[in-house]
């Protein structure tokens, strides 16, 4: 690791002003991808902003079905949430499924969406759940949120400070993890509302998370595992690595979607 | 047995520091003055070094020296060596290429040291380290082992044309032949023994000390065997002389065959300590680890097994290239031939066997000893041949197994080993019975109905431990002899120090060695202390590794306490006005037999050291050393039985359970064997399921560098194990021993992926068994 300054910011305001004023700063929040590609020497902030000491960043709030997670919320607080169980477990169920309870305990829903990881869990809930990313100044739908590998519409030194969304009438999780790093080699997340149906991928999209037409569709005129049968998944667009070629990834799209909506059932 | 003694159940001595965070390693070590080396290590899998320019990293902060391998080789500092000699067919022995401790002309693999930077911080020799610019000359690489042979291909080393290191046989070729051409069914087969990556959880670390007042040097590694290490620094480095090299090998933390070897960090260190004047320590980070630890595996094997008609063996011919890739390590090339290539008679009568293996050089990491070592390799091709052969002649594979199994001992194989004791069929049936083998069918019908597929699948596997005879591995090629020291040392208040050549990581030698102690002479544990690891303690020792610390490491502490019971009984004697002969060791005390007379064993000790009263022209004290040379091998064998259900959606496999049932001999303490036991299955499990090294063939680049890519088991990978254990004592040691530390990764492969090849009707699949590989093949299937 190259040496760093380390800021242990109190506010949003106090935080953005830090990563303004310094060159090369970078927002630290769980630490869980950032610090591990510092010590490989990979990202060298020349100071580092600390936000798990942020106040508003902290917290779920549920209001009736309205909920707001903040950036900080490590993913740990997220999986035992007993409110947002309640409105919609998919999430919860989601965070409790990542990593391990080191990575569970220190990473966090901002860090996660923020980074965009291709294989990362969230960004395919977010876009499932039609969600808004709050920032420090303004607020993005997650459809113009996420842009492509490790790329989102965040400007320079703009900060996530919380989620939002409407919880939809079911929604359901599904991950086939990668059998080295338990990152999601496929996993999709279906959600419902009404004869609306979003159906969003991650870890198989060669751009990064996407959400799957034919899936909604087959979906939103039948609501049941079954209906995703008759869906074809083209693997052109899919990653192609070590693990899993396009034509198994289009595989697990496949049986992904069907698991995950029997999860609602 | 006592609850402290020969199989007992003792809670391990050494775990309190352990779990406790106190254990002391490598790394842990610091000494004053002392500073930190960064290796710059090769980006290329093969180029031609043109220059390379320190200028600017040696004025950055906190830098001491930059040295490279031009410096290295001017001080006098020799090649790294393979110890063992094979020589191929034609009577030419093994070609080995010249590996520099740090790289002067041509680097071979991604990941060969280059020059190191010393530095007062690990941050700023990293720093100064990219400040260093190497000039590369890129070449062509080559890494499958079956491509390096063709016309064309790379060139490694101008000592080894065509890449071939040697072409080596065993057994007779006409016979095995014949036996193929007259047999009524043969099974033929192409397999594949996937690349490993050790993994031990402690990376590999060096501290090299040179005091320049006393000329001498100490060297703090992380060895499975510091005597070797100083032996061959000393005879082959040109490091220095012995007398003058202390080499100390404290807590490690995990070997698996991986820290066996010398390898260029401690000699760089040490060098290094001498040339800067301070001691120099270095830690790998766990890329190197994946980098520079010696591989495992890596065969790519052709093979035939013939049958009469009434189902026995007729012969068996395999055909083996083995990868060891870019330098010859130190053991290389005695683990595809003398550790492989002689268990291919498996528990079986087979009346003809032939192996040929060809050695070769690509550009990847060197490959040595791994976890079993040739063996698990052996034990895969015959038990994947078995299992198919039971497919294609439509019979039970437990019963064709039990058909040609060896029933008496001793027996000759036609490679090489005579089999001393063994009752193959007692672990099939036990394993058959814990398995509830029959019950499978109804087991199979009722994962159907929820949509999965099931299968099991059987693995019958013999190993040669314990090794052994010096003499006969000296008549094998090898280069040092295989036998064990020990020293017993009682002190003059009756506590003991055992002295022991071997090497504890992971094992629990404080634990089972102090136990044979308290059983032979009746004294607690708690008074008996394992010293190991150093040196300057310990006279000498050829370390820990083929399962062999039971079955020579406590036979050489069992011919010292022989010796120190025999003075103790002079002593006890004279002191009690008895015969020697009726004196009996009892309960921590020497009891003439039949009368209520005894001494204390201190007391004993006690007289030994104050030298007052002791039997005429007796010399004092009470310490004894000796060198144990078995006889033979130890050959533990048994039978696994793996049953998996398979997702057919996803192709993943689940080990619904996994049974063990293994001929260890007699144990010492079963519950520290059981750990052995699951700890290798685990790691078996993972070559079949889970891990496989991969570069990218094109420009040689490991892409399995990480955890984010290369699979290691996990708990919820794993079922939890049903072992059991059948015992036919070892007549080749004293106590009966046979070894445990391989058996788990040798008997589990092949039953893993008989199991899974059993759920998808489909046999045509390598290992590791991904969930991408097995869909696929269960689409190939259908
Ligand atoms: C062993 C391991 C296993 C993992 N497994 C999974 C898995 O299965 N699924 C999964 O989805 N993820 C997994 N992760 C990643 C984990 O979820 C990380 O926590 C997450 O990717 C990043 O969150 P973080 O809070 O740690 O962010 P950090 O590492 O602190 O930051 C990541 C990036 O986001 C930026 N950032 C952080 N917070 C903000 C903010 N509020 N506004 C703007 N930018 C910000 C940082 O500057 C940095 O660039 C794993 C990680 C590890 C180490």
């Amino acid at each position: 690791m190259y040496a760093t300054n380390y800021h242990r910011a109190s506010s949003v305001e106090e935080a953005v002003k830090l990563a303004t004023d310094n060159g090369d700063a970078k927002f630290v929040s769980g630490g869980q991808t950032l610090i591990a590609t510092m010590k490989q020497r990979l990202a060298s902030p020349s100071d580092l902003i600390d936000l798990r000491h942020v106040a508003a960043l902290k917290g779920i709030a549920v209001n009736g079905r309205s909920v707001r997670i903040g950036a900080a919320v490590t993913h740990a607080e997220v999986a035992a949430s007993a409110e947002l169980r309640a409105v919609c477990p998919a999430l919860a169920n989601l965070a409790g499924g990542i990593g391990d309870p080191h990575v569970r305990h220190l990473g966090t829903i901002g860090g996660s969406i923020a980074n965009n990881d291709p294989a990362a869990d969230y960004p395919s809930a977010m876009l499932a759940l039609d969600a808004t990313i709050v920032t420090d100044r303004r607020e993005i739908a997650a459809s113009d949120f996420f842009q492509g590998l490790f790329t989102t519409a965040l400007e320079e030194g703009e900060m996530i400070t919380a989620i939002r969304f409407e919880a939809p009438e079911k929604a359901g999780y599904a991950k086939f993890p990668n059998p080295a790093s338990r990152y999601a080699m496929t996993g999709v997340f279906v959600a419902r509302r009404g004869g609306a149906v979003r159906v969003a991928v991650t870890g198989a999209g060669a751009d990064g998370v996407f959400r799957h037409e034919g899936l909604e569709l087959a979906l939103s005129g039948n609501w049941a595992p079954d209906a995703v049968g008759g869906v074809s998944i083209d693997p052109t667009n899919l990653m192609s690595d070590l693990h899993a070629s396009s034509e198994y990834r289009a595989n697990l799209v496949k049986v992904m979607a069907k698991r995950a909506v029997a999860s609602t059932l | 047995m006592g609850v402290e003694g020969i199989g007992a159940r003792v809670t391990r001595k050494e775990d309190k520091r352990f779990l406790t965070g106190k254990g002391r390693y490598t790394d842990d070590m610091t000494v004053p003055g002392m500073k930190y080396a960064y290796f710059i290590r090769s980006p290329h899998a093969h180029a031609r070094i043109k220059g390379i320019d320190k200028s600017a990293a040696l004025s950055m902060p906190g830098v001491i020296a930059v040295l490279d391998g031009k410096e290295l080789k001017a001080d006098g500092i020799g090649n790294l060596i393979c110890g063992w000699m094979i020589h191929s067919k034609d009577g030419s022995p093994m070609k080995m290429g010249a590996w520099r401790p740090l790289a002067d002309e041509t680097v071979r693999y991604v990941g060969d040291a280059v020059a190191i930077v010393v530095a007062d911080s690990m941050g700023e020799a990293r720093d100064a380290a990219e400040a260093v610019s190497v000039d590369y000359d890129v070449l062509p690489a080559v890494i499958s082992s079956v491509d390096t042979l063709k016309p064309g291909a790379p060139q490694l080393h101008p000592e080894a044309p065509n890449n071939l290191i040697f072409d080596w046989e065993i057994g007779d070729s006409a016979a095995a032949d014949a036996a193929l051409a007259s047999a009524a069914h043969v099974t033929e087969m192409e397999i594949i023994n996937n690349r490993l990556s050790p993994n031990p959880m402690e990376p590999r670390a060096a501290l090299g000390i040179y005091d320049e007042a006393e000329d001498h040097y100490t060297c703090y590694t992380t060895s499975q065997n510091p005597h070797v290490a100083r032996l061959v620094m000393s005879a082959f480095y040109n490091v220095a002389p012995e007398h003058k090299l202390r080499v100390i090998a404290p807590d490690v933390g995990g070997g698996f065959g991986s820290k066996i070897y010398i390898y260029p960090e401690e000699i760089v260190c040490l060098w290094a300590s001498k040339k800067t004047g301070v001691p120099v320590k270095w830690t790998a980070d766990r890329t190197e680890a994946f980098l520079t630890d010696a591989h495992g595996r890596d065969h790519v094997t052709k093979v035939k097994l013939g049958f009469d008609k009434d189902h026995r063996i007729t012969g068996l011919k395999v055909d083996t290239i083995a990868n060891l890739g870019a330098y010859m390590s130190l053991f290389s090339s005695v683990t595809p031939t003398y550790l492989h290539a002689t268990l291919f008679s498996g528990q079986y009568v087979i009346p003809a066997i032939h192996a040929n293996v060809r050695a070769v050089y690509t550009n990847t990491t060197p490959v040595d000893a791994y976890r079993g070592a040739g063996r698990p390799e052996a034990t895969y091709v015959l038990e994947r041949l078995m299992e198919t052969a039971a497919r294609e002649l439509g019979v039970s594979p437990a019963e064709l197994r039990r058909k040609n199994f060896i029933t008496t001992f001793p027996y000759q194989t036609p490679v090489i080993l005579t089999y001393d004791a063994g009752d193959y069929a007692a672990s099939l049936d036990a394993a058959m019975k814990a398995a509830d083998w029959d019950g499978f069918p109804a087991r199979r019908a009722e994962s159907e109905k929820r949509g999965m597929k099931r299968g099991i699948g059987m693995s019958c596997y013999i190993e040669a431990c314990g090794i052994a005879p010096s003499a006969a591995v000296g008549s094998l090629g090898s280069g040092v002899g295989l036998w064990e020291s020990a020293e017993v040392r009682v002190n003059a208040v009756g506590t003991i120090e055992v002295l022991t050549g071997s090497h504890s990581h992971g094992q629990g030698h404080e634990t089972t060695f102090a136990q044979l102690v308290a059983d032979r002479l009746g004294v607690p544990m708690d008074s008996v202390a394992i010293v190991h690891g150093d040196t300057d303690k310990v006279q000498m020792g050829m370390g820990t590794y083929g399962s062999r610390s039971g079955a020579v490491g406590m036979s050489a502490i069992v011919k010292a306490l022989d010796k120190v019971e025999a003075k103790a009984k002079k002593i006890a004697a004279h002191l009690m006005e008895a015969d020697e002969s009726d004196i009996v060791v009892e309960n921590g005390t020497l009891k003439v037999a039949g009368t209520d007379k005894s001494l204390p064993w201190f007391q004993v000790a006690l007289a030994a050291y104050t030298a007052h009263n002791l039997p005429a022209g007796m010399e004092p004290g009470l310490k004894e050393g000796a060198f144990y040379d078995p006889s033979n091998f130890t050959f533990p064998a048994g039978c696994y039985i793996c049953e998996v259900e398979v997702d057919p959606e996803t192709g993943k496999t689940h080990i619904v359970q996994f049974v063990a049932a293994d001929d260890f001999g007699n144990i010492i303490n079963p519950m520290i064997v059981e750990g052995q036991v699951h700890g290798g299955i685990a790691q078996g499990v993972g070559q079949a399921l889970l891990e496989g090294v991969h570069y990218d063939t094109s420009t040689g680049q490991l892409l399995t560098a990480s955890y984010m890519d290369y699979a290691m088991p996990r708990a919820d990978d794993l079922p939890s194990f049903q072992v059991s254990h059948q015992c036919t004592p070892s007549p080749s040691n004293p106590l009966g021993i046979k070894g445990c530390g391989e058996a788990g990764a040798i008997g589990s492969p092949p039953a893993v992926i008989n199991a899974i090849t059993d759920a998808i009707g489909n046999n045509d699949l390598t290992m590791p068994a991904t969930p991408q590989k097995v869909w696929a093949a269960l689409n190939a299937a259908r």
